[in-house]
């Protein structure tokens, strides 16, 4: 048999093993009854981590101080992300994407935060979020016009939040009121990440207050359209993350950007942040991950009385603590993303995963700086920015309260 | 059609610690493309940007375990076309440089028959023997034009020529070479890309052959006998001088200089 041949069909027989089963990850010759562990990637997977955080340590660790000092996303840093193909990870082939699984999204934003949670939640809410919405509640005319673009170069940003509305999201204020073929919106959006630089904006407005949430309804609209960007806030942390307020004044929108139903936009809202909630929670594992590897080494160099400090009992069990801490939101992170993927619910998962990794993240981050003691005090090193990044954890996509109601809500009806 | 070499090496950010037999060093770390190959793949991928069409095939090719086809797929994905593993047991010893040699040569040969090989591309050295060799005994035993350390490399395909600036203690030099030929490349060629994730998701679909060393007609049992791997003595601490005359006593005093 002439080997060309051999290795055709050597390829074609593990594609179809992989598209058998859902649950034998990697693409070698597994068969599909068996269960791995959450340490199982397909091959494609595995090459992406590798190739991100190359990426991450040469291209974006460089820039990190200076991000965060001046508060500002180096464009260049956005211009990478889109050549890497890492802005259209789901998104399909036919529409400029990388085809990719949901875990390679998550993947992706882990080993990014691991070196600046900044730069991770940019990808992380264009990926999660708007690619999303478009992939999921968009028309086919939508999406061959809106996906090639946020895959290729526009940035896009998701638009709920308002000045009286964050966890009581529904209760925005924000109206749309059809006039022709248009919609006439009016109204603010605050807290809004990707803002600064983003020309693609996801809108929710009410389009019938009387009908209460089931008015909500997500509209697409572009920079040049007349979104205004009003404040950018100063943050505590991830502070080259632009965080702005936005200003709807008669902004007009064709019919056509109706993203979904009329009305359907809470729906929308709420399925989008549970996906949303699985890449905070990746964001926050990297982060920890990031500051613990930023520190550990130092504290096996750093010497007092005679030894490495990380070697006193101590000091190596509040260590060995924190691994395990990371290991377990890294599960809980990675179970929820293989959970969706298997079609299954994940929204008790999901809001596990993003409560509990946001709480590792504040408490690694921290200890990081003690390990590192007077060093780990100042910005020079960049252990501190972990512990700043970090808070944010607890208070976006979801307060933890919000998280733990979610939880508790599955718990009640599980035992009652 | 140029043809990659690559092989799976331990990362070169891994710190490397002796095993407890003092056979070699500890292999359970993290493993990734030699560094040097990861740059003649780059090297050939720009070729193929430069030359277009003139560039027919890319083809990497590696010796080792199962294992050793995740350098194959980065290859794959940083833009070759297709690979071929040439498939040796776990066990195996690693292959030496001559062996290598010669299974590079048979799969030449075997390539005549899809139209030829004309390019031969690989690093310098392995980063885990920085032995040096393969690239040069291939020539050697095949009969082609070699181009060693290359620091630049311009390939004239109406001449089926290549122009190498190599780097060589004193400086650089220029030499040029009849293709076939077999280029090893240094650190400054080029700075390889990342695998961008559609062109992950497209290595996929490319082929990689799996042959054996038997299969080559090729013998791969080593030559050579490792008798010890040992870490290199403690550095001493050094001394600091107060003045340049200083140093040149203590220097007379070692022997260490030609003044007397």
């Amino acid at each position: 048999m002439s080997t060309p041949l051999r290795s055709l069909k050597l390829a074609s027989r593990t594609t179809r093993q992989c598209r058998l089963s859902s649950r034998a990850f990697s693409c070698s010759a597994r068969r599909g009854s068996e269960v791995n562990s959450l340490h199982t990637f397909t091959d494609e997977e595995n090459m992406l981590r590798e190739s991100v955080q190359r990426f991450a340590q040469d291209v974006v660790a460089p820039k990190v101080r200076e991000m965060d000092e001046a508060e500002r996303m180096d464009p260049e840093i956005i211009k990478s992300l889109f050549e890497q193909g890492l802005m259209g990870i789901e998104t399909s082939a036919d529409h400029g994407g990388a085809e990719s699984s949901f875990t390679s999204a998550i993947i992706v934003i882990e080993e990014l935060a691991k070196i600046d949670p900044s730069v991770s939640v940019l990808c992380d809410v264009h990926n999660t979020l708007v690619n999303t919405i478009f992939r999921k509640y968009a028309t086919k005319e939508q999406q061959d016009k809106w996906l090639p673009q946020l895959a290729e170069s526009k940035l896009g940003s998701f638009c709920l939040s308002e000045p009286a509305s964050g966890s009581d999201a529904f209760a925005l204020q924000t109206r749309a009121k059809k006039d022709g073929s248009h919609w006439i919106i009016n109204g603010s959006k605050m807290w809004i990440t990707n803002s600064y630089e983003a020309e693609i904006f996801l809108i929710f407005a009410n389009v019938d207050p009387s009908k209460g949430y089931k008015g909500i309804t997500c509209f697409v609209a572009t920079k040049d359209m007349g979104i205004q960007i009003a404040k950018k806030e100063q943050k505590l942390g991830i502070r080259a993350s632009s965080t702005c307020t936005l200003n709807f004044d008669d902004l007009k929108v064709p019919e056509e950007n109706v993203i979904g139903e009329v009305g359907q936009g809470y729906k929308i809202a709420i399925e989008i942040l549970n996906e949303g909630r699985v890449g905070i929670a990746a964001q926050m594992v990297g982060l920890a991950q990031g500051a613990f590897a930023k520190s550990v080494p130092y504290t096996y160099e750093r010497k007092q009385f005679g030894q490495p400090i990380g070697t006193f009992q101590g000091m190596a069990h509040q260590i060995a603590q924190a691994a395990v801490e990371i290991e377990a939101a890294r599960l809980l992170t990675y179970n929820a993303a293989r959970t969706k993927e298997e079609g299954k619910s994940f929204v008790k998962e999901a809001a596990m995963a993003k409560y509990y990794s946001s709480v590792v993240a504040q408490k690694v981050a921290g200890s990081a700086i003690e390990w590192a003691g007077g060093v780990g005090f100042t910005r020079e090193t960049g252990i501190e920015k972990y512990w700043r990044d970090s808070k944010i954890g607890a208070i976006y996509e979801g307060t933890s309260n919000i998280q733990l109601n979610t939880i508790a809500k599955f718990i009640q009806k599980e035992y009652s | 059609m140029p043809h990659g070499d690559v092989c799976r090496t331990i990362d070169y950010a891994v710190k490397i610690r002796v095993n407890p037999n003092q056979t070699g060093v500890d292999t359970n770390v993290k493993h990734s493309m030699n560094p040097f190959d990861e740059i003649a793949v780059e090297e050939a991928v720009r070729l193929r940007e430069k030359l277009k069409d003139e560039v027919k095939s890319i083809k990497v090719v590696t010796i080792g375990p199962t294992k050793a086809s995740d350098t194959l797929r980065t290859a794959l994905a940083m833009g070759a076309d297709s690979g071929i593993h040439i498939e040796v047991p776990e066990s195996a010893p690693a292959p030496e440089p001559l062996g290598v040699a010669k299974a590079l040569k048979a799969v030449i040969d075997r390539e005549k028959e899809k139209g030829g090989v004309d390019l031969v591309i690989m690093g310098k050295q392995a980063i885990d023997d920085d032995a040096g060799q393969t690239g040069q005994m291939l020539a050697g035993i095949r009969g082609w034009a070699q181009a060693t350390f290359a620091s630049k490399l311009v390939v004239d395909t109406g001449k089926s020529e290549a122009s190498v600036t190599r780097e060589i203690d004193g400086g650089l030099e220029e030499v040029r070479c009849k293709l076939p030929a077999v280029v090893t490349t240094d650190l400054r060629l080029n700075e390889p890309r990342y695998a961008s994730l559609p062109n992950i998701m497209k290595a996929k679909k490319k082929p990689i052959e799996k042959i054996s060393p038997s299969d080559l007609g090729v013998d791969l049992t080593p030559i050579f006998e490792t008798l010890k791997v040992s870490e290199p003595p403690k550095r001493q601490g050094g001394q600091k001088v107060a003045s340049v005359d200083e140093l040149v006593a203590k220097l007379k005093e070692a022997g260490i200089t030609a003044v007397s």
